[in-house]
């Protein structure tokens, strides 16, 4: 689709959904709306039902932390129209405290991705039939996607041969995770030499 | 007469179970033989991909996608590889793009031959297996002597491909192409026509078009159920649409279409590779393999060892690599499977912020309660293998 009928197709979007749509912009050839999280739903079945759209394909939903922000999370939409040949990306924000009403009413297949970015983020879907984790594994705790979950993660499991089970142990690491960065010093990174910290306390 | 209760009966499918195709636990409520719940648990192979690629320079993520649908490798490095190109804005040179659609088509005959052979020996066929096995061999030898590796490819990357094929592969690939068909034709001879087969897999697992949207599906799953849907025509990237190729379209929407349509894909796919390899022998296809930008892209060897630039250069993209400017992008291909998608976020950084990888198989496995509901048992491993579920990109 050319760039000025997206253009026009969010204009007409935000137009129909005053309020509901807070801003739509183009980037990389890309319509993404901005939504309100509390009416993702009136959003999405407008998307999926409207003449001008039918975006009836559903691809992908998924969660982005930006924890310096006041709402940290993105919850993703992505959606495909298979008769307009377009694709679009729908975001709400949303807190840790927040939640989003679930979609599975309007598409069915948003069940999976839905318990998915509720298991790696933490975001609390409203209504949704069977939020239980998905991907990690049976009794884990914390959400291993938010960026300030460690790589390493809290705890390990090995075999114990004397009580013939898998048991859970805090995780030992060796040596300690190193992080290698590889930001040209110059820009980015922020290097303490040993004994500049003392240099600036005069 | 006693007075029997009767009561629903639970089943313990997997994890480790042949017909499972890797790592499945799925609770199956049974009404007598009749499926009447099916609760798939995934997760037993969750990697944490997308966590460990927020930890990567973009370089260094490219074989995080090797590992998610192993069967296909480099299909998937494809649409990575495109998402970074289209936030650096840089284009590959034709040379590369012919590589990389012939690569991809290689790809699709690895994962179609062994969804359609393991999936006909979960249906009681032993035969397809071995020979489809040969030809994937052949296929993976392909790999190898392109990337070094026969799964694990690492080989398209953001800017080209690594290497440069050579002739002899080139001409080896070409003579492939001339005896595959022959092999497509024995193996449809064993299972299309097939008594056994077709009561197997004739209307069961039948999804509507309808159905299949709102599931989410997407590649052969929706095309077995009549959508004529294909990325490579309806989004073109690459060379695809210089490409002359056919989309086989299912009426049914049940296994033995998506079976079909399969082979016939695989037919199309030799179809490409013929066209490609025409195209790299021509001099139309010579030239670069990579971008030019030399900000994103290392160096050659020979310039990387005699010249002192060229080894600062290399370095540097090695270690520090390259800084992709901040934005997001979602990029797709068509996988083998369906539609496989990375929604890529950059802050301008090293690395990616967020790597979201939408992979088909997720969504397909999740219609497995909706596809055996009211089927029998022994039908469940048929919708299964059918699915083509692969257990490295569901779980990532």
């Amino acid at each position: 689709m050319a760039m000025t009928d997206l253009a026009a197709l969010g204009a007409n979007i935000q137009a129909k959904l005053a309020g509901a749509v807070m801003a739509t912009s183009i980037s990389y050839g890309e319509l993404t709306l901005q939504a309100d999280a509390a009416r993702i739903i009136e959003v999405l079945k407008f998307l999926h039902d409207d003449a001008d759209c039918r975006f009836v394909s559903f691809i992908d939903i998924c969660g982005a932390d930006y924890p310096e922000r006041e709402k940290r999370f993105d919850v993703v939409y992505h959606l495909l129209s298979p008769y307009k040949n377009t694709r679009i990306r729908v975001k709400v924000q949303v807190d840790e405290a927040g939640e989003v009403p679930s979609a599975v009413e309007v598409f069915p297949a948003a069940d999976w991705f839905e318990r998915e970015v509720y298991d790696l983020y933490g975001v609390v879907f409203s209504g949704h039939p069977d939020l239980r984790r998905i991907l990690t594994d049976y009794g884990f705790s914390g959400h291993p996607l938010r960026k300030d979950f460690p790589v390493t993660g809290y705890v390990e499991v090995r075999y114990d041969d004397e009580k013939k089970r898998v048991v859970y142990e805090p995780v030992k690491l060796v040596q300690e995770m190193r992080q290698f960065d590889y930001l040209s010093p110059w820009e980015g990174a922020e290097y303490i030499l040993p004994g500049d910290e003392k240099a600036k306390k005069q | 007469m006693t007075e029997q209760t009767l009561r629903n009966f639970t089943l313990n499918f997997g994890p480790q179970h042949p017909a499972a195709h890797g790592v499945l636990r799925m609770i199956l409520e049974l009404d007598g033989e009749l499926v009447t719940r099916v609760d798939p648990h995934i997760g037993l192979l969750h990697r944490g991909t997308e966590k460990l690629i927020e930890q990567k320079t973009y370089l260094q993520a490219v074989p995080y996608f090797d590992r998610l649908d192993y069967v296909a490798p480099m299909n998937q490095e494809h649409a990575y590889a495109l998402a970074v190109e289209k936030l650096l804005g840089i284009t590959v040179p034709r040379r590369g793009q012919l590589i990389r659609v012939l690569y991809s088509e290689i790809g699709r005959l690895l994962s179609h031959h062994m969804n359609v052979n393991t999936q006909a020996m979960d249906v009681g066929a032993l035969t397809p297996f071995t020979w489809g096995f040969e030809e994937r061999e052949k296929l993976m030898v392909f790999y190898e002597r392109a990337s070094g590796s026969r799964m694990h490819a690492a080989y398209i990357r953001p800017g080209g491909v690594h290497q440069d094929l050579p002739q002899a592969l080139i001409d080896d690939i070409g003579h492939f192409c001339e005896t595959h068909p022959k092999v497509l034709d024995n193996i449809e001879t064993l299972l299309t026509g097939n008594r056994i087969f077709k009561q197997r897999n004739v209307d069961i697992g039948i999804v509507s078009l309808e159905d299949g949207l709102k599931l989410g599906f997407s590649g052969v799953m929706l095309r077995g159920s009549g959508a004529a849907w294909d990325l490579r025509k309806s989004q073109p990237y690459e060379c695809y649409s210089e490409l002359d190729f056919d989309i086989p379209i299912g009426k049914n929407g049940d296994n033995y279409d998506r079976y079909l349509i399969r082979v016939q894909e695989m037919r199309e796919s030799v179809k490409i590779m013929k066209q490609c390899v025409s195209m790299l022998l021509s001099s139309a296809g010579a030239g670069a393999i990579t971008s030019d930008d030399g900000k994103v892209v290392p160096p050659k060897r020979p310039e990387m060892k005699r010249t002192m630039e060229g080894m600062i250069n290399h370095f540097k993209l090695y270690t520090e690599g390259y800084k992709v400017p901040a934005g997001e992008v979602y990029c797709a291909v068509e996988a083998p499977k369906g539609e496989f998608g990375v929604y890529l976020v950059s802050d301008g950084s090293n690395k990616p912020y967020r790597c979201r990888l939408r992979t088909p198989g997720f969504a397909h496995l999740q219609a497995m309660d909706f596809m055996c509901r009211g089927h029998q048992l022994a039908d469940v491993s048929a919708v299964l293998g059918s699915l083509d579920i692969v257990f490295g990109e569901v779980d990532r």
